[in-house]
């Protein structure tokens, strides 16, 4: 039997742009033509006015650690604890969650704060996953 | 809604509480409702309202024979049935229904008859949480609370002492899961669950349920046990993705629900004698604390670790001792909303002297939602 795999996303319509654009190595955003609202997650008009007017952009991939558990138990299947599932607020605005690459898993290394960049995990041939590592300077 | 028009005349657990392996889910909701029933002197066919959450009406109404009027399936997780109760109540005033049986049950631990929870692939979550490993509400709840801790200055071991004072209020009730004295050194050298929290700051897993029965404040003094009335509520959701709250400096839900209670209530902070704050995990009676406006939530920790809180303190809370040491099927929200009662009546087995007005304060899912009831025994 094969290993369980972490859970996949399946775009719907709202979010195809989304997950096209980690494949091509952009993390991408939406921006209210009306308002100037940027939000997350993805859909075809504005939270924040209602507006339908809304374009895609690229994203800066920077943010910070807003916060985050270190799971130890249970693990999701595709995850060896222990982990940390973080909340990320980029630069723009929003925030998402993701996972912290590239830094030990541990209260010590993880600080509120630290300054991240967006860095892209290949699943398989459909999706391309958003993860984040400390920033590099 | 006008305070005080509707009360409580029923209220009851499962027979058993916390590992009942003889009974499904549907039992347990038919066991809490026939002991509400006997309760209030009442009889199946008195009942024509009916809510209850994650079963819907339909699958309860037909296994208890009850034929309603008014129906509602308000499903947003435990908190859902502070939400019963504030729609029980405008449906009462409004004359859709005369008596409401509202019930809830869990086999959480048993898992006998349970309804399968899933995310799909292509729902928000499944797309934007659960990639990056989520697994079950200890993963997610907690996730706001290291930001909430370093905004306002909160120690793990303030943290920690939430769980130790439930623990005193558990002593005192026969019915609880948990009873065994522990200490912050316990509490912090308990097994890692999620980073900060441990397993004693993380909720039971057990089975159980509960019901209540309303009617108007009127019909309610020809019932054998004191009515227990409806003073103010209100609720709210925010999003069914932790990762998406406004802040996790506070609860938007908790902010919107909390204050529109008070201000049907139409009562200050100090007029509150009895408190329950829906506990699924230690940080909860913190935000709780700070979004209902008792204290700045700077000083909510503190608060807590000073023993205001505990037996004999100046805001006994969570005085069945909770989620963390009472029992939680899942969905918490019945079983506060029942110490709250007992409270009232006068029955608790720790007893808050002279306690003439309970808020009880609920959520569902990670923050998703919120209902807030504020209950008195005086009309």
């Amino acid at each position: 039997m094969a290993e369980p795999q972490r859970a996949r996303p399946k775009p719907t319509p709202e979010t195809q742009h989304f997950w096209d654009g980690t494949k091509a190595g952009e993390l991408r955003l939406q921006r209210c033509d009306a308002c100037a609202h940027v939000y997350f997650p993805p859909r075809p008009f504005c939270p924040s006015c209602a507006s339908r007017k809304v374009s895609v952009f690229k994203a800066s991939g920077k943010g910070f650690l807003y916060s985050y558990v270190i799971n130890h138990r249970p693990a999701a299947p595709g995850f060896t604890p222990p982990y940390a599932i973080a909340v990320v607020e980029l630069d723009e605005g929003p925030r998402m969650m993701s996972n912290i690459i590239d830094c030990p898993q541990t209260p010590e290394a993880l600080a509120l704060d630290m300054k991240l960049e967006v860095a892209f995990q290949e699943l398989d041939d459909k999706i391309t996953l958003p993860v984040f590592r400390p920033a590099k300077g | 809604m006008r305070k005080n028009q509707v009360a409580v005349v029923g209220a009851a657990e499962t027979t058993e509480l916390g590992v009942i392996p003889t009974m499904s889910q549907l039992q347990l909701h038919a066991d809490a409702a026939l002991n509400a029933i006997a309760d209030a002197g009442l009889k199946l066919s008195d009942i024509d309202g009916f809510a209850t959450a994650v079963e819907t009406p339909q699958q309860v109404c037909h296994y208890l024979g009850i034929k309603p009027t008014w129906v509602d399936g308000t499903s947003v997780g435990g908190c859902s049935f502070m939400l019963h109760v504030r729609h029980a109540a405008a449906a009462i005033e409004a004359g859709l229904c005369k008596t409401v049986l509202i019930t809830h049950a869990e086999s959480g631990k048993s898992m006998i008859g349970k309804l399968p929870r899933s995310t799909p692939a292509d729902s928000l979550n499944g797309q934007f949480e659960a990639p990056y490993g989520v697994y079950g509400p200890p993963s997610m709840f907690p996730i706001p609370v290291l930001r909430f801790m370093k905004t306002y200055g909160i120690t793990h071991e303030q943290l920690a002492s939430v769980a130790v004072v439930q623990r005193e209020w558990a002593a005192k009730n026969p019915r609880a899961m948990m009873k065994d004295p522990i200490t912050v050194a316990d509490v912090l050298n308990s097994r890692m669950i999620a980073y900060p929290f441990r397993l004693l700051q993380c909720c039971l897993v057990t089975d159980g349920g509960g019901a209540l029965i309303l009617t108007s404040a009127d019909r309610a003094k020809d019932f054998p046990r004191k009515p227990v009335y409806i003073m103010g509520t209100g609720e709210s959701v925010e999003t069914p993705m932790v990762s998406q709250m406004e802040t996790f400096n506070s609860s938007r839900a908790f902010k919107t629900a909390g204050p529109l209670a008070f201000k049907e209530a139409g009562i200050a902070h100090k007029d509150v004698d009895h408190l329950m704050i829906y506990d699924a995990f230690a940080h909860l009676p913190l935000f709780g604390l700070g979004d209902l406006g008792f204290m700045p939530y700077e000083e909510t920790g503190q608060f807590i670790a000073d023993g205001n809180t505990r037996p004999g303190g100046k805001l006994p809370l969570n005085t069945n001792g909770g989620g963390l040491s009472y029992m939680h099927s899942g969905m918490y929200g019945m079983y506060a909303l029942q110490e709250s009662v007992r409270q009232m009546r006068g029955i608790a087995p720790a007893q808050v002297p002279n306690a003439k007005i309970s808020v009880c304060h609920g959520v569902g899912g990670m923050f998703a939602a919120s209902g807030t009831i504020v209950f008195t025994n005086e009309r």
